[in-house]
């Protein structure tokens, strides 16, 4: 959780330098949801996210390293920089990725359930998402589609109570979103997500229970985002007194408080994990920066698999030249040319304003 | 179209192809609306289900985004979907899984994970079933990078296009044209027969003009040559790409530099269709061997009208083909 911490207020930072472009979703406050469910997960369950998944791609084990570069938007990133910080991924520790839709993310749990089921394996999918998402078309055709096949998934809403800056009362019919279960006659749960503990033991029922009976449940962790919907948000829609509200409840301080009121923890522990993850977060920023930005060649690479079924495609029809090519660096020359050239621009003096789009984030 | 004893219709074809995918590959697997119990709208699933069980041959709720995007995930995760949306029409619904998942996600996570699967659906107008029931998306799905779009014309060309299509490791939108359906041909019995994508067909031979027919329209295309031949002295050269992505866009330019004239004929709407790009292209890079304009002929830019008489009037016909070949010849083979 310090290291969550650490990592997105570095993050922010880094986005308000302009290291970081696009939108920027930090997870502050809500760091007990993600390391409470990720610690009940066995390492061969699937974790399935949004667009705020920098936090749970680090409790899944990915390197801070990793996230960080592809913030940067460099080669060495969970997504070669292809992806940025919507879409962290990495497949070796079964996240299996952010996702910059809305809801987009739940019909892929389901299916990555349906392969565990498929091959009669014991493996479970938890598919975090947030409260806007539980308002979208995917949420009642998923949870209708996978509690009729009996599919092996968790579903488990973090609601930070705002779906971007609209409040959950102001988006939702129900608000006790855990009650959208009895709609599809499977489990329901509420549970408070600022409680790392309680977490860990909830989902982890959960879990175990779909892991047995096959069949999905819904858990709700009741949880606050301390910052704007992403780094661009004024926060007009909320008082600040709220957020100080629920900065009383922080999760990383009331369980640093269990520890070392239980005797678990010394001070001394305590000091010597934040100073550990400042160490890992300093040295992220350090290995981004140093990264190479991605080759100008693989602009068309891994957009096709090229094989005996489909030989060969088109690279680019900008290009008059012949445009047969089995990789990105067959590039016909005007293609490569054009690419050049348009890479320039992100040196210019409108850089900084282009990856600032303003208008939704 | 031709007649004898060794042929199926195209609906068969594509359930022998599936069948033979599935006994070939366990990880095969189908699902959609009604493809199981019902076998399929349009009887394409028949028999699946009792070969293969509800493991693999499965019903789905009516939820189309959910339907692919249920079909991405498990292919992420190593199984090879064949998802059926009962119409092109209804991909509409699917349209976010589609582009934002299917055909993204291999780019986004940079070559880490693929998603190998098919998602058929027949589309087309002709059966007076309105403006919500007539489609034809070819140039809408042709327009997707990370896509392959198959549109093949005939039984032994659908069996080997959809046995490629399952095979490969990338998302493929298999168009079927419902018209089509029921239309007999030889197919091949050898179960490793495929057709690679990106390899067009030439239906016929010809030196005067290259005609260039997508889904029905290539058949269009086929008795307007003959009828072009009978009565203009005109020899026609049509061309069915089979694939619109990758596009066998050598096939097309060699028969165009042969004949220094293109008609190129589709169902679909006009503006942004599959020959307003393939017009672009053409004359992009054969500018110098063009003796006319390109022509298009396409369906009419209305939502397709339920009247018998005026969807018949919205659609392209042998007719159609005749005028816009004699507009590209310009007279140059009267007499």
């Amino acid at each position: 959780m310090c290291l969550i911490r650490r990592f997105e207020e570095e993050a922010g930072r880094q986005y308000q330098r302009a290291k970081a472009g696009g939108f920027l979703h930090l997870a502050i406050g809500e760091e007990a949801t993600i390391v409470g469910t990720t610690s009940a997960m066995r390492d061969d369950d699937y974790l399935i996210g949004t667009y705020r998944t920098h936090g749970h791609a680090l409790a899944r084990g990915t390197s801070a390293d990793a996230v960080m570069a592809e913030l940067f938007g460099r080669d060495t990133g969970t997504s070669g920089g292809r992806g940025g910080s919507m879409h962290i991924f990495d497949a070796g520790r079964r996240f299996m990725g952010g996702y910059g839709i809305v809801g987009g993310n739940l019909p892929l749990a389901a299916g990555l359930a349906l392969a565990s089921q498929y091959r009669e394996e014991d493996v479970v999918t938890v598919c975090m998402f947030g409260d806007g998402a539980s308002n979208t078309g995917n949420f009642g055709e998923t949870m209708n589609l996978a509690a009729l096949w009996k599919l092996p998934v968790v579903f488990l809403v973090e609601n930070n109570q705002y779906g971007m800056g609209t409040a959950l009362e102001r988006h939702s019919a129900v608000t006790d979103l855990s009650q959208k279960a009895a709609g599809f006659g499977i489990e329901g749960e509420r549970i408070d997500g600022m409680d790392v503990l309680e977490v860990r033991e909830r989902v982890g029922r959960h879990i175990e229970e779909v892991r047995e009976k096959g069949r999905p449940s819904l858990v709700e962790t009741f949880t606050y985002r301390y910052r704007g919907h992403s780094a661009a948000d004024p926060e007009v829609y909320r008082d600040k007194s709220e957020v100080e509200e629920w900065r009383e409840k922080d999760p990383i301080e009331s369980f640093i408080k269990v520890c070392t009121d239980d005797g678990v923890l010394s001070e001394e522990d305590v000091e010597a994990a934040r100073r550990e993850a400042d160490r890992t977060v300093e040295a992220a920023v350090e290995f981004a920066d140093g990264s190479p930005e991605p080759s100008l060649d693989s602009l068309y690479e891994e957009l096709y698999v090229v094989s005996e079924t489909m030989g060969w495609y088109a690279v680019d029809e900008r290009s008059p030249e012949p445009h047969r090519g089995e990789l990105g660096e067959d590039a016909p020359e005007v293609a490569r040319g054009l690419a050049e050239s348009g890479a320039a621009h992100a040196e210019g003096e409108d850089a900084e304003q282009q990856s600032r789009p303003g208008v939704r984030d | 179209m031709s007649s004898g004893g060794n042929e199926i219709r195209m609906r068969e074809a594509l359930r022998d192809a599936m069948a033979e995918e599935m006994r070939r590959d366990e990880n095969v697997f189908v699902m959609g609306e009604d493809v199981a119990v019902f076998q399929g709208a349009f009887k394409v699933t028949e028999g699946l289900l009792d070969e293969f069980g509800e493991k693999r041959v499965r019903d789905t709720p009516i939820s189309e985004n959910t339907i692919v995007g249920v079909g991405v995930g498990a292919a992420m995760a190593g199984l090879r979907p064949v998802v059926e949306l009962m119409t092109v029409n209804f991909s509409l619904l699917a349209l976010d899984q589609i582009v934002n998942h299917a055909a993204a996600i291999p780019y986004m996570f940079n070559g880490n994970v693929r998603v190998p699967m098919v998602i058929r659906m027949p589309g087309g107008g002709g059966h007076q079933l309105g403006p919500t029931h007539s489609h034809s998306f070819e140039a809408l799905f042709l327009q997707i990078p990370g896509l392959l779009v198959a549109c093949p014309t005939t039984p032994g060309d659908a069996k080997a296009l959809l046995k490629a299509s399952i095979r490969d490791e990338n998302p493929v939108i298999f168009i079927e044209h419902e018209s089509l359906y029921g239309i007999k041909g030889e197919v091949s019995e050898d179960p490793d027969h495929i057709l690679r994508f990106g390899e067009a067909a030439i239906r016929r031979e010809g030196a005067d003009v290259t005609i260039v027919g997508i889904l029905k329209m290539a058949h269009v295309a086929e008795r307007a040559a003959e009828e072009l031949s009978e009565k203009h002295g005109i020899e026609a050269e049509v061309i069915d790409p089979r694939t619109l992505r990758p596009l066998d866009l050598d096939t097309i330019l060699e028969s165009v530099k042969k004949t220094n004239r293109a008609v190129i004929v589709e169902e679909g709407w006009p503006h942004g269709g599959v020959g307003a790009n393939l017009s672009t292209l053409i004359t992009e890079q054969a500018f110098d061997w063009l003796d006319a304009p390109v022509q298009r002929v396409t369906g009419a830019d209305v939502h397709m009208p339920y009247s018998r008489r005026m969807e018949q009037a919205a659609m392209p016909h042998e007719e159609n083909v005749i005028e816009a070949v004699l507009a590209a010849t310009q007279g140059a083979f009267d007499g």
